[in-house]
């Protein structure tokens, strides 16, 4: 897939010089970035670059600066809660930690999801609800447990399946294998792509896990030193000679992943 | 035979119409979670037709999520499992990919939940909860008391430092509000009792109405139901994070006893600091005493404190400051008790927090009866 290109409209998310401060630390200067549609986008960097205040910008949990938003062609940044709420409507977001309501049980988490924005009967909703966790791959049974109930692996599915309760157009995943055992992690790959191609989603995901970046992602941005370093395909990234993605793909974790991929062709 | 679905024109809104024929159907429209309400609820209703193989025309559908996959394949696997025989045509590939990951899923079999207990069965569940918590509380103790014995041969072991740091948030930092509430109190008790006192010309007996009935019951009372509100509760909320974000289990693996780490410091530090804090809310309320009497009974200040000197005997000062560390010992336990009682979630905390709040009023106050007793007995 060739690099996108810059700003033709229709781009799901657009985002033009963005500048994120937090104090004197300068988190993001001058960021922009395009996400077109159905394709998995994947932010990477080392821990503290601002991958998950990028995300959490994008989602209005967090104001910049300065620089424009643009989700679905709309601009996002000024938005109160509720003209935000039409935009909400059509994300998806999974939570780093799941960030399931504790005191609700699986079922429940995605089901509250329905219940409060579809006219659906309860029947059909607990119906809906089982659908999601069943698409997830968690086991039948984990439905009627608690959070603090479930494995780290098994939180991440359920949490999975509360962000895709209302099948959103675009969905953001923050570290989405992080924790899991390979099985698990390869599991949410074919999941993240199954859903991709069944339902069109667009997907922007953080990640270190270049197992993922390499089997799923469609294009890639590194972020370092509050700049895109590059952005572009994992073949394209892995040949480019800026020191920082070097180090990230060539690292010792990064040639075996690279390795594989490779094999796998 | 119903032959249509009310025709709906919103484009948006996803309908099935049963044709002519009888046997083909049309699904049309956006299939999606927003648009699925109504015609759920209109499948629930619908009359197929008697016999015959159906063919559902999906050609005009223009959208299709999870939830209108799931509900075209219920449809579709209700009508087989009657021994009908389904074809779909017209469906865009994509939509087709859909309907056979849905259709791939293997669903939870929808659980009823359970039932409602009869009475009986609750009243034994719960006499059971509290049995498990009594014991719980008495082992609980029991485990605080032996390692306070430890820590008392070890001298260095006690954590000075966690001490003080309690003794300023539960002690000194509750001085403003337990001094306000007691004057208060001490003030009201004066108003209420100077109609009654004028009436005999008794008015110098005010200062042994709010002597006594401050030092003795109603400021060792005050302050604890305070200290229980204010420290208590943060206790057990401070020890119930920290259990759901495994902190507790953190500890236990570096080798330092959470009781240890975290009661003991709590404990002993209200033990010191509620007496003291008692002390200050019986200053306060003879003071709030003082006012009222000058200003309704003409009681000046000199008189006052003379009076109060022959009222209340240092047995009635130590009885009601005596009952402080009891309080105190009290409170500690039962919030420490509480936040290690926290399971996994944040509601949890909430439950466990409340909790100790109401059991540590109660003990106070059903202590406080049995001391009245005791000293009852003893002539005090």
């Amino acid at each position: 897939m060739s690099t996108a290109p810059e700003q033709t409209g229709d781009e799901v998310i657009a985002i033009r010089n963005l500048c994120t401060r937090f104090g004197n630390n300068v988190v993001h200067d001058n960021i922009s970035l395009t996400v077109q549609p159905g394709e998995i986008f994947a932010l990477v960097g080392g821990s503290g670059c601002g991958k998950s205040t990028l995300l959490r910008t994008i989602l209005l949990l967090q104001l910049p600066v300065s620089g424009s938003i643009r989700v679905f062609g709309r601009e996002v940044l000024g938005l109160n809660d509720e003209q935000a709420l039409p935009l909400r409507h059509r994300f998806g977001v999974m939570f780093e930690r799941g960030a399931l309501f504790s005191a609700l049980t699986v079922t429940e988490n995605v089901a509250m999801v329905l219940r409060e924005h579809t006219q659906l009967d309860p029947n059909m909703i607990a119906q809906i609800a089982a659908l999601k966790i069943a698409l997830t791959g968690l086991p039948a049974d984990a439905g009627l447990k608690y959070p603090s109930e479930l494995s780290g692996g098994m939180r991440k599915r359920a949490a999975l399946a509360r962000a895709i309760a209302l099948d959103p157009e675009l969905l953001f995943l923050d570290e989405p294998t992080a924790g899991l055992d390979p099985l698990s992690a390869a599991g949410i790959d074919d999941l993240v792509r199954s859903l991709r191609d069944a339902l069109g989603l667009t997907i922007m995901l953080v990640t270190h896990d270049l197992d993922l970046l390499w089997r799923v992602a469609d294009r890639v941005a590194v972020l370092g030193e509050g700049h895109i370093l590059g952005v572009g395909t994992m073949t394209e990234l892995s040949k480019m000679d800026h020191p920082i993605i070097k180090d990230y793909f060539y690292g010792p974790r990064g040639r075996a992943a690279s390795e594989q991929a490779w094999k796998r062709k | 035979m119903e032959r249509a679905a009310r025709s709906i024109s919103d484009e948006k809104t996803a309908q099935m119409v049963i044709g002519a024929n009888g046997l083909s159907v049309r699904c049309t429209g956006a299939w999606i979670v927003r648009g699925i309400a109504q015609l759920e609820q209109h499948l629930t209703r619908i009359t197929w037709p008697e016999a015959g193989d159906l063919v559902f025309d999906c050609s005009d559908l223009t959208a299709l999520d999870t939830s209108g996959a799931w509900l075209l394949q219920r449809t579709v696997r209700e009508l087989e499992q009657r021994g009908r025989r389904i074809t779909i045509i017209g469906l865009r590939p994509q939509f087709v990919s859909l309907l056979q990951l849905v259709a791939s899923c293997t669903m939870m079999p929808q659980s009823a939940p359970a039932a409602l207990p009869n009475l009986l069965t609750r009243i034994g569940r719960q006499s059971w909860q509290v049995w498990l918590n009594m014991s719980g509380m008495l082992a609980f103790i029991g485990e605080t008391a032996s390692i306070l014995l430890y820590s008392c041969l070890q001298p260095r072991r006690i954590r000075w430092r966690a001490i003080l740091h309690n003794l300023q948030t539960a002690g000194f930092e509750a001085l403003p509000i337990v001094g306000l509430l007691s004057l208060l109190m001490g003030l009201v008790i004066a108003y209420q009792g100077a109609d009654q006192l004028q009436r005999f010309g008794a008015n110098i007996f005010i200062a042994d109405l709010v002597g006594l009935s401050m030092m003795r019951e109603l400021s060792p009372l005050l302050t604890a139901i305070i200290v229980a509100g204010r420290s208590g509760s943060a206790y057990a909320a401070e020890i119930g994070t920290m259990k759901v974000t495994e902190e507790i289990d953190a500890l236990r693996t570096i080798g330092v006893g959470p009781t240890e780490l975290l009661v003991l410091p709590k404990l002993l530090a209200l033990i010191i600091a509620l007496p003291l804090l008692t002390v200050f809310a019986d200053i306060t309320g003879v003071l709030g005493g003082m006012i009222m009497a000058r200003s309704k009974l003409d009681v000046s200040f000199d008189v006052f404190i003379n009076r109060l000197g022959d009222a209340v005997r240092l047995s009635s000062f130590l009885t009601g400051v005596g009952k402080a560390p009891v309080f105190a010992a009290i409170i500690a336990l039962v919030g420490c008790y509480q936040g290690f009682q926290v399971t996994g979630s944040a509601d949890s905390v909430g439950r466990q927090t409340t909790v100790s709040v109401v059991q540590a009023i109660f003990l106070v106050i059903l202590s406080d009866a049995l001391f009245s007793i005791v000293f009852n007995w003893l002539n005090i």
